[in-house]
């Protein structure tokens, strides 16, 4: 499937699929993080409850220790 | 004539300048701004080297109205970058923030709760605020006040640091809206280490476009 991940198109192996699993899929280790899907927030508890769909949009920002 | 005459001449232009034109415009204009940001409330989520000096700007401007929440007390290390005066150290970061801040402008009302802030405490801390400033140290601390706010008040602006550390590289810092009541100030790249700690300049840059942002918002605002 296709999804846009923070403004480019990306190819994923698979069709619908957790959150979780496209965190594994793409390697994604950096931890602190939030994501959005279609604009909504996504807490973390729910990663493995969410689906990402084919075309969906996904928007990962990236949280920095410091302050 | 001799040239003191040219000279005096000058003198009364400058002063005419000085006296009439640009500062009683600008005076007018300032105290237009700071009556509209008087009525608002500001929370301060973490009085550290964000939340300090963040506040002390908003302050400044004329933000009426905070709302400060931190656990922590000033220490001798702070002074490098955070909105705290030498004679402070020991002190409540919370109390010492709230006597800069009612330093600067004495009629301000300061509200502050000595408290590490969680999911549980968040909502009732800063009930009633306009803005809330997301000015923690840690990344999972950012996380968790992102999802609290996000889900307890959507309707809230919640402006956000992120990516602070080190000296240099100003143009990386900059100010995104997420959506409609997020936003995100810093590099988002940079992160706090032994060989990038936090200085004065990018950490104040930061805080000050957290404020200028808080600026944005509330002087968008409809007047209530």
């Amino acid at each position: 499937m296709k999804i846009i991940l923070n403004n480019r198109e990306e190819e994923l192996t698979g069709e619908r699929m957790t959150i979780t699993r496209m965190l594994e899929l793409k390697k994604f280790t950096f931890r602190m993080r939030i994501i959005r899907v279609n604009g909504k927030l996504i807490p973390r508890d729910e990663y493995d409850s969410t689906m990402v769909n084919n075309g969906d949009n996904i928007e990962m920002i990236y949280l920095m220790s410091g302050g | 004539m001799g040239p003191w005459f040219g000279h005096d001449v000058f003198k009364v232009l400058i002063f005419a300048v000085n006296t009439h034109e640009k500062p009683k415009k600008f005076l007018m204009k300032i105290r237009e701004i700071e009556n509209r940001l008087k009525k608002f409330r500001v929370g301060i989520a973490g009085a550290g080297g964000l939340g300090s000096n963040c506040a002390a700007a908003l302050a400044r401007a004329g933000v009426g109205s905070f709302v400060i929440a931190d656990f922590d007390i000033v220490d001798d290390s702070n002074l490098s970058r955070q909105y705290y005066f030498s004679r402070q150290v020991g002190m409540l970061k919370t109390e010492a923030l709230k006597e800069n801040l009612i330093a600067i402008r004495p009629g301000l009302e300061v509200t502050v709760h000595n408290r590490r802030l969680d999911v549980t405490n968040i909502p009732s801390v800063f009930q009633g605020c306009d803005v809330i400033v997301e000015a923690f140290d840690s990344a999972e601390m950012k996380e968790m006040i992102i999802e609290t706010v996000c889900r307890v008040y959507p309707e809230t602006p919640l402006v956000v640091g992120s990516g602070l550390a080190g000296w240099g590289m100003t143009d990386l810092l900059k100010c995104r809206q997420i959506d409609r009541h997020l936003f995100i100030c810093g590099d988002e790249t940079s992160e706090t280490s032994d060989e990038m700690p936090p200085l004065a300049p990018r950490v104040g840059i930061v805080a000050n476009m957290q404020a200028n942002t808080v600026l944005e918002i509330l002087l968008n605002k409809p007047a209530s």
